[in-house]
């Protein structure tokens, strides 16, 4: 079984000021969600484009 | 993987599980989506197949999908064991032991691979084999148990039967069926994390880092509403390219401004039920996406 550091058991809501991994843990999860929801964003953005070009006969 | 509890999850009476084991085995009630969504891949794409090829299609990518299932099946048999949604599958229950779950699973991706490529074409064969081994090997072995992005990019696993579907027709890959495989690709996070709202004990006592788990409910809410919201750009593209009408892009953007609501609701509350609800709305959402493709889309049969 995988060991799993949970919202409840390590990583404070609000967190960062506890000095103790939790708030770290917590703000590179949070970096990391950002990242692939931005990379998918990017990739819709470059879908529309490429089809763009595509249906323009490009 | 113990071996207790590889012995408390195998048959000891050598005895084969019944063939209502083996086809639950198959994941029946995804396979239906998939299957459906992989026939309209087929029906809208330019061109024509032959009725027989195109129930051979079908076939194998029903197939293929079950397998994909039954191999997942066998590897998650120590967290479906722990978790109350899949304790009575086949194997965790003791009807099927693992191993023969095992061979079934690869006897039939294999088999299932090698009819549509012998007897449809490559390209659909060749997609069908990716669409395994992904589900397989980067959502079940590398990403479930490790990353609470696990079902955004392990979603592309159940976003490729239109393109199948596609392939099957044209026997290439386009533009268009890359717009179908996003709408699903796309589609997965908001549906997945409905569900793991509310299972969300489940996931965490199997030691599944679901996104509420590690992350939090509330963090979940706000990912889920900004994948509904990228989602609506993704789902017109059928429009914006050509494949479908005005009756499907009006429909899409009632269907997605619902799902937006549907996070709204979700996000505000701190009950199940909003989650349940969104869960039952997304199998909704993609059905009614894929059969208004069926109903406005351009290309048609005769292609």
């Amino acid at each position: 079984m995988v060991s799993l550091v949970t919202h409840e058991q390590g990583a404070p809501r609000g967190g960062g000021r506890d000095g103790r991994g939790g708030g770290d843990r917590r703000r590179r999860l949070r970096s990391r969600n950002i990242a692939v929801a931005a990379v998918l964003a990017a990739m819709v953005v470059l879908f529309y484009v490429v089809a763009i070009v595509k249906m323009s006969g490009g | 993987m113990s071996d207790s509890l590889y012995t408390a999850t195998s048959r000891r009476d050598g005895a084969p599980g019944a063939a209502g084991d083996f086809v639950a085995l198959l994941k029946p009630r995804v396979m239906s989506l998939v299957v459906f969504t992989g026939f309209v891949g087929m029906l809208i794409a330019p061109g024509t197949i032959h009725p027989v090829l195109a129930a051979v299609a079908v076939l194998c990518i029903a197939v293929g999908s079950g397998a994909a299932g039954a191999i997942n099946m066998w590897y998650d048999r120590d967290i479906d064991a722990v978790m109350a949604r899949t304790r009575h599958r086949p194997i965790p229950s003791g009807r099927i032991a693992a191993g023969e779950a095992l061979g079934f699973g690869i006897f039939l991706s294999v088999a299932s691979v090698a009819m549509m490529g012998l007897m449809v074409n490559w390209a659909a064969g060749s997609l069908l084999a990716l669409a395994i081994l992904f589900y397989v090997f980067v959502y079940t072995v590398w990403l479930k148990r490790r990353t609470p992005q696990n079902i955004v990019i392990g979603g592309a696993a159940g976003a490729f039967p239109p393109m199948i579907g596609w392939a099957a027709v044209t026997g290439s890959v386009s533009v268009e069926s890359v717009a179908l495989f996003a709408l699903i690709f796309f589609w997965t996070p908001p549906h997945f994390w409905a569900l793991s709202l509310y299972r969300c004990g489940d996931y965490h006592d199997a030691g599944v880092p679901m996104l509420p788990v590690v992350a939090g409910k509330a963090v979940t809410k706000r990912q889920m509403l900004f994948y509904t919201v990228l989602l609506m750009p993704v789902a017109l593209a059928p429009t914006m390219l050509g494949m479908a009408g005005w009756i499907y892009g009006a429909s899409s953007i009632v269907l997605g401004l619902g799902f937006v609501l549907a996070a709204l609701a979700v996000l505000r509350s701190d009950a199940d039920a909003p989650a349940r609800r969104m869960f039952g709305y997304s199998l909704f959402y993609l059905a009614g996406h894929f059969a208004l493709l069926l109903i406005d889309g351009s290309a048609g049969l005769s292609g």
